[in-house]
């Protein structure tokens, strides 16, 4: 296990879409295999330098997420390594039947990029929020979901994909968060990051969350309060050991997500200690359609914040002494 | 997964240069001959499994036969040799006419074809492409296997290889959105290493086509998407095998395949109860003497 804190001053967010980008040049100039097919999405998905560089390699079919995820398949079953990016509501929702038939039922390897996933279209609505990617593609057989955190882990995130033998599905975070991933830790699946110790309660945290998940334990380390931040890149398969392991040594679990509820990593969490530990559990994420507002004030809207989990700890904590 | 019939692709091998090389007529008996032999198969198989779409089966045999037999580059012994051709059932529902094709050109001992749809067979109700060999992508949802196939024609492109797709589509199945998708990405890359071919039976699962959603005219809607397009009738071998003959102008070839629901077995011939119903004894055995004819 790694213990460590935030080693990047915390003023400093960064929007991961480069990254994505940058790590997509370096393996298409190592590997000819390596093409992009987009929905229209060329500058969303941050991949004018690619097409600047690789004209042939980038394929954009239009506005036709159905097209996109199926001629990845096609690309796929020709030899190619095809990373399928669009925004995560219209490629995970749009073409739900083709990630299941096409990539997953198939074995073709297509590396499927949810960008701007979560609320980080805050504005444009829940049209355009990709709350429910993880609760829909969990329930696909054969097919990993990603949700890395900040920079290193995106970029872990896609060297991970591009390596591994079938197809995935990874969001691309862009809602700007601090680097608070250690380059060392560990990345793979059913693997997990222990972020901070703590004996009194863990959060387990993906994505936005994080950073928010170390805040709270700061805080609540202030009043007295040991809290382990437990990160599983892997919402699926996932990390199923270590969150037992949380369960059995701390005694209680808040899980944060910027998800909906129903079903995504909170529901893996629940559906798991349920039925080998049960412990005090607290879910946050999303719950029914976003009001208007952006990405950050939706998050405090639903309760992500360094606050609001702090007081989901207060909670467990509390559950777990009326217990006794 | 399943495993090559040696001694049958030895055969096939051998079907496949006389189909080839030899006279036209010549490869047009061969093809019926074989024709005849798939639909027997086919009518077996769902008799076995008390299952199946056999009157799309038996439309879309002729179109699978001359593929198979005359004009697609592969080799059963090696199915997934990275230079072979294509080829993508996207009406997956019609899987006994695909297995008893493939089972024919030796991909898999004919016996498998018993198991069809039984308990942990490799011979789905839809076709696998990772139990069965000769299967490049899962279907049976329908509009799924045309943008794979325009995916698959991007590949060689892309890569220099050499190798044509074909994809057969049913004709209910051009109410589907994302087949159109793909059609325009096809003819706006200019795929001329793609074959679209319509199993044009006029008859879905539930009434024709043209009572439940206008599809005519076909052609000048393939034609109007960049495609080169050829009608034709489904059923006689040589014609298909000229329609299947490489795109002359560098635009993607779509092949609309006149053919009859049912075809070959009288009482089930264009009549829409046939789309899934499963033969009774006696309709099996006059199928079987119709088709041994």
């Amino acid at each position: 296990m790694t213990n460590t804190t935030v080693r990047t001053d915390a003023d400093a967010t960064y929007d991961c879409r480069q990254v994505f980008a940058e790590e997509l040049i370096t393996l298409a100039r190592e590997d000819p295999r390596v093409v992009a097919v987009c929905n229209d999405s060329v500058g969303s998905s941050n991949l004018t330098g690619f097409r600047a560089e690789f004209p042939d390699r980038l394929i954009n079919v239009g506005i036709a997420e159905q097209d996109l995820v199926g001629v990845g398949a096609g690309l796929a079953n020709g030899g190619m390594i095809p990373f399928v990016s669009a925004a995560g509501p219209f490629l995970t929702g749009r073409a739900l039947e083709q990630i299941k038939a096409d990539c997953a039922y198939s074995g073709h390897k297509v590396v499927l990029c949810g960008q701007s996933p979560g609320m980080a279209y805050g504005e444009l609505g829940p049209t355009h929020h990709s709350v429910e990617d993880l609760s829909w593609l969990r329930a696909v057989a054969d097919l990993p979901v990603l949700v890395p955190t900040d920079r290193e882990q995106t970029r872990a995130a896609i060297r991970w994909a591009y390596a591994f033998e079938g197809p995935c599905y990874l969001r691309v975070p862009r809602f700007k968060v601090p680097d608070v991933i250690p380059p060392d830790a560990p990345f793979g699946p059913g693997r997990s990051v222990t972020l901070r110790e703590g004996t009194d309660a863990t959060v387990i945290a993906i994505g936005t969350l994080v950073s928010r998940a170390l805040a709270a334990a700061g805080a609540l380390a202030a009043e007295g309060i040991s809290v382990r931040v437990l990160n599983t890149p892997f919402v699926d398969p996932l990390d199923e050991a270590a969150v037992l392991s949380a369960a059995a040594e701390t005694g209680a679990l808040v899980v944060a997500e910027e998800a909906t509820l129903s079903g995504g990593l909170g529901a893996a969490v629940a559906s798991l200690v349920g039925q080998h530990r049960p412990v005090p559990l607290r879910l946050l994420g999303v719950t029914g359609f976003a009001p208007t507002g952006d990405a950050s004030y939706l998050l405090e809207h639903f309760g992500l914040t360094a606050d609001g989990i702090r007081q989901a700890v207060h909670e467990v904590l509390a559950m777990s002494s009326s217990a006794v | 997964m399943l495993t090559a019939d040696h001694a049958v692709a030895a055969r096939y091998r051998e079907l496949r240069q006389a189909t080839r090389d030899g006279r036209p007529e010549a490869a047009e008996e061969l093809l019926r001959n074989m024709s005849a032999e798939v639909r027997v198969r086919i009518v077996r198989m769902i008799d076995a499994a008390q299952l199946g779409h056999i009157g799309g089966d038996l439309s879309v045999t002729d179109i699978l036969v001359t593929l198979f037999g005359a004009v697609l580059d592969v080799d059963p012994e090696h199915p997934r040799s990275p230079g072979r051709d294509r080829f993508v059932l996207s009406k997956g529902h019609c899987a006994a006419a695909l297995y008893s094709t493939l089972a024919h050109c030796g991909y898999f001992a004919d016996k498998e074809l018993d198991t069809f749809m039984a308990p942990l067979s490799a011979l789905n109700g839809h076709p696998n492409r990772r139990k069965v060999p000769g299967v490049e992508t899962n279907t049976g949802p329908l509009g799924h296997g045309f943008p794979v196939a325009v995916g698959s024609a991007l590949a060689a492109r892309l890569t220099g290889g050499n190798w044509r797709t074909v994809v057969v589509l049913g004709d209910g199945e051009m109410q589907e959105g994302s087949n159109w998708e793909a059609a325009m990405t096809a003819g706006h890359h200019g795929l001329s290493s793609l074959t679209a071919v319509v199993d044009r039976n006029r008859l879905q699962q539930g009434a024709r086509t043209e009572d439940t959603k206008t599809l005519e005219p076909l052609a000048d809607k393939w034609t109007a998407f960049g495609w080169e397009t050829r009608v034709v009738d489904g059923h006689d071998h040589t014609a298909l095998l000229a329609a299947f003959g490489p795109s002359t102008d560098g635009r993607p070839v779509a092949v609309i395949a006149d053919t009859i629901k049912g075809k070959g077995v009288s009482f089930m011939e264009d009549r829409v109860e046939w789309h899934h119903k499963v033969p009774d004894k006696q309709q099996v055995q006059a199928a079987i003497e119709e088709l041994s004819r």
